[in-house]
């Protein structure tokens, strides 16, 4: 991977951004912190100008009047002109595409993305694209970490990948976000994508990576003592090397499925007043 | 009023009754203030605790390190104790800090003087509203020590269901809350009814000086606010301890374990609650700050106020629609388009009047005649200040760029620039502006500047770089930020890491700094009682009615009841002998 890429270099900063739909809001942050810079600086000066020019000293004294010019009430308008084309003229735009164009799912890899303390798991549906239904109490860390009903004719083909997203280049990946314990956040800054993974709802997010590589997953949101080692990889693969990969996830899950002996520890360290 | 009459016979009341469970106004509010300067200090502490861990990660903390032997073993900490400090730092800042000390502290002295009042309206109420105020702070605060597995780390915004299973400490958070939020209601209710009832003869409405007006919002803002927290809050401590599921859903599992729980709960639910009061809560924070600096601005530029009255309407109009933008902390929880761009939209429109109070602040410096005096220097850096946090508010509060910058340091940024340099300034120029009318005595000056260009330089190190580092996309609320992990790389984990952190180590040490200067402001604060230069009843030459007390003004405040004749600026008026011309003498007939 080219290190050179994460190079964030102050000034402006920000990290690449992979995704097709990031330069929006690259250029958006930009415009935002030209104006502010700008309105700044020229307001800092009319301040200092101010400061001195009007400072207590022999001789000068303060007027009842109140300044007369009508240049606040023209700057004030220019803000709101201003903030009315930020929203109309690019931050409903983004949104809109971020939340409300899906991308034919018949056309993306639909994922489902599970958040648990302190992991990300990656639910891939296999061939027939339809996820096997889960069940809380079939939960296993070691073998099952989604509670995966295998009996379920949907669950045949499913696979999972814990720690790493698995992704094509220049395909939408439409992902479910949601989390089996507390809330998380879901954020893949190279791609920027942010969501929360709360728990009892299912959230979709998509996006397209414009170039293959590894970046980090990120949770977003505090969820807890080993919040700031809950990291993940997105690993963004050649379609070909993608479908090589899910050629050799595909295999039938083994039949039996052994509890590690120091699973009941890692409970007894996790929950508070639950029963199993 | 009966107690307008026994006020001026000085009772004989014992230390006790003075000083201690006073119904005193003037009393109570030095009460506010004390309590609050005491645990803004140990907020501080927290942070100071904090920035150690970020600045040298995994290093034993010399000496303060051994004062912690359960959240800090051999000096290293725990990423539970970090997650305590950084819910602490936040809940005891803005709830048990800057509110009381804005609200508490100079609502209570200032507002039944600057009205003309001898007292506040339920005097009773009004101590009793301190002292749920300290019980509430006692029990946050005890539960550092105990708790069973320390105090609440879950954030001060106490998500569920995280917060519902941690530990201990969050009972007491919420039990402090509690606490708090009733003392809330009974002194925002006071101040309301005083601003009402109790204003001198001649003290109509657009009379009163702007800082009555902020607090009055304020209190409007408090009472409408704080009742959903109150009740998100019970409805939490009821899912902790009475096994109900208002904000738990169905089918959690720790671990491997099904939780116990009825379920059907909805975890969004307690955000919108929180933020419906925490929104609001930013301008309870900054409004009584705008209000105290306007009147320091007006008395040191010797210069009515520019647009008296749209400062007011815009003070008004900022509380009405702070009701109205709660939900933009909440853009990644993946609410609905319309939703998220309503409150986009409100969220621009509550920056205009924003815009037109710094406006009206600035304005009124033109023709002036400025007199840089102690509080000035803080009353003026705060504008700055304050504009840098209204500024970077922008790009949180428009949907697509808060995608990239949410939950990063930029957040922590743009707000501690809105309350640290911004409100503390304010409530700094505050002090020591009335510090003479409490006291008859005024601060050192000389000190004073020492702590102001300390804290002004120092503090600027601190929360710029957190804009740059946000930028960059670095994550808040992280304990540490791994650089070698097992059979792991940097660039895989965490791949911005290693170039901020150099800039973890600048921000930190100017956070000591900063915290040193404040040693300063402590002293002086304290030796100015005794040996600070004697000032007069008016020592800034100001207009408003708190200046025609007796210094410092006794039980009942006025020698005799105040009549008002002219509104809260009139400085440099044509054709007067001096150059300020206070509220309660009449003007001479032409």
């Amino acid at each position: 991977m080219d290190e050179s890429k994460f190079d964030p270099g102050y000034g402006i900063g920000l990290l690449p951004n992979w995704s097709d739909h990031g330069a929006a809001i690259d250029q958006l942050i930009m415009i935002l912190h030209i104006f502010m810079v700008v309105l700044f600086v020229a307001w800092g000066i009319f301040l200092a100008y101010c400061l001195i020019r009007f400072r207590q000293r022999p001789g000068h004294k303060a007027s009842y009047q109140s300044a007369t010019s009508k240049l606040p009430k023209y700057a004030e308008v220019a803000v709101v002109l201003f903030e009315t084309f930020l929203l109309v003229g690019l931050s409903f735009p983004i949104w809109s595409r971020y939340r409300l164009q899906k991308p034919d799912p018949e056309k993306a890899l639909n994922i489902r993305v599970v958040a648990q303390a302190f992991q990300w798991n990656i639910h891939y549906p296999g061939e027939d694209g339809k996820f096997g239904p889960t069940r809380p109490e079939l939960v296993n860390n070691a073998f099952n970490p989604l509670g995966v009903d295998k009996k379920h004719p949907d669950s045949h083909d499913d696979f999972w990948s814990v720690g790493t997203l698995y992704m094509p280049k220049g395909v939408p990946v439409v992902a479910d976000i949601t989390s089996k314990d507390v809330i998380h956040s879901f954020a893949i800054p190279v791609l920027r994508v942010k969501q929360d993974a709360n728990p009892g709802l299912v959230t979709p997010v998509w996006f397209t990576s414009t170039q293959t590589g590894k970046a980090s997953i990120i949770c977003s949101q505090l969820c807890g003592v080993g919040h700031s080692r809950m990291s993940g990889k997105v690993e963004i693969m050649e379609p070909a090397d993608f479908d090589k990969w899910v050629a050799e996830k595909k295999r039938p899950f083994k039949p039996k499925d052994k509890k590690p002996a120091n699973a009941q520890l890692n409970i007894e360290k996790l929950t508070k007043g639950a029963s199993s | 009023m009966s107690h307008d009459q026994d006020s001026h016979h000085e009772h004989k009341l014992s230390f006790i009754q003075k000083y201690i469970f006073s119904v005193d106004h003037k009393v109570i509010g030095i009460q506010y203030g004390i309590t609050a300067l005491v645990f803004l200090f140990i907020g501080f502490v927290l942070m100071m605790l904090m920035r150690w861990q970020l600045a040298y990660p995994d290093q034993p903390m010399p000496i303060l390190g051994s004062l912690f032997p359960n959240g800090m073993p051999e000096g290293l900490m725990s990423p539970d104790f970090y997650n305590e400090l950084g819910a602490m730092h936040g809940t005891i800042m803005i709830f048990l800090g800057v509110v009381p000390l804005g609200v508490g502290a100079f609502g209570n002295y200032l507002v039944p003087l600057q009205v003309g009042a001898p007292d506040m309206a339920f005097p009773k109420m009004n101590a009793a509203s301190y002292w749920t105020y300290f019980v509430g702070g006692v029990v946050m605060f005890a539960s550092f020590f105990l708790a069973e597995g320390g105090a609440a780390q879950s954030g001060w915004t106490s998500y569920p269901p995280l917060s519902v299973l941690a530990g201990e400490g969050q009972t007491f958070w919420l039990v402090g809350m509690i606490f708090l939020i009733t003392s809330s209601l009974l002194g925002s209710v006071n101040i309301v009814v005083t601003i009402i009832q109790l204003r001198a003869p001649g003290l109509s409405f657009f009379k009163l000086p702007f800082h009555v007006w902020a607090q009055f919002v304020t209190s409007f803002l408090l009472l409408l606010a704080f009742p959903p927290l109150e009740a998100a809050g019970v409805l939490q401590l009821m899912d902790r301890v009475a096994g109900t599921s208002f904000f738990m859903p169905s089918g959690l599992v720790m671990g491997e374990t099904v939780l116990d729980i009825a379920g059907g709960g909805n975890v969004v639910l307690y955000q919108h609650l929180f933020w419906f009061l925490a929104h609001p809560e930013v301008y309870v924070l900054i409004l009584p700050a705008i209000g105290l600096i306007t009147e320091i601005i007006a008395t040191n530029t010797r210069k009515p106020l520019y647009g008296y009255k749209t400062i007011i309407y815009a003070a008004i109009f900022l509380g009405f629609m702070s009701f109205l933008v709660w939900a933009h902390h909440m853009f990644m929880t993946g609410m609905g388009t319309v939703m998220s761009d309503f409150f986009q939209v409100t969220t621009m429109i509550i920056s205009v009047p924003s815009v037109v109070i710094l406006t009206v602040l600035i304005i009124t410096l033109w023709g002036s005649s400025i007199r840089f005096t102690l509080p000035m220097h803080f009353a003026l850096a705060f504008l700055p200040m304050f504009a840098i946090g209204g500024l970077t508010g922008l790009p949180l509060g428009l949907t697509a760029s808060d995608i990239y910058l949410h939950d990063t340091y930029y957040v922590i940024g743009h707000f501690h620039y809105v309350v640290a340099p911004g409100t503390l300034f304010a409530l700094f120029a505050a002090v020591y502006h009335w510090y003479p009318k409490a006291t008859g005595r005024k601060m050192s000056s000389f000190w004073g500047k020492m702590h102001f260009w300390g804290s002004f330089i120092s503090i600027n190190f601190v929360f710029f770089p957190m804009l740059l580092q946000g930028i960059s996309h670095l994550n808040r609320r992280m304990y540490n930020f791994p650089l070698t992990g097992e059979g792991t790389t940097l660039w895989d984990i965490y791949p911005h890491a290693a170039s901020i952190q150099d800039l973890n180590v600048i921000i930190s040490i100017a956070a000591w700094v900063l915290g040193a200067f404040q040693l300063i402001f402590i002293v002086n604060f304290f030796l100015s009682m005794k040996f600070g230069k004697k000032a007069g009843d008016n020592p800034w030459e100001a207009t408003t009615l708190e200046w025609a007390t007796p210094t410092p003004p006794p039980h009942g405040n006025f020698l005799t009841e105040p009549s008002v004749y002219r509104g809260p600026y009139e400085y440099s008026v044509p054709g007067e002998e001096q150059d300020f011309s206070p509220q309660h003498i009449p003007p001479k007939p032409a």
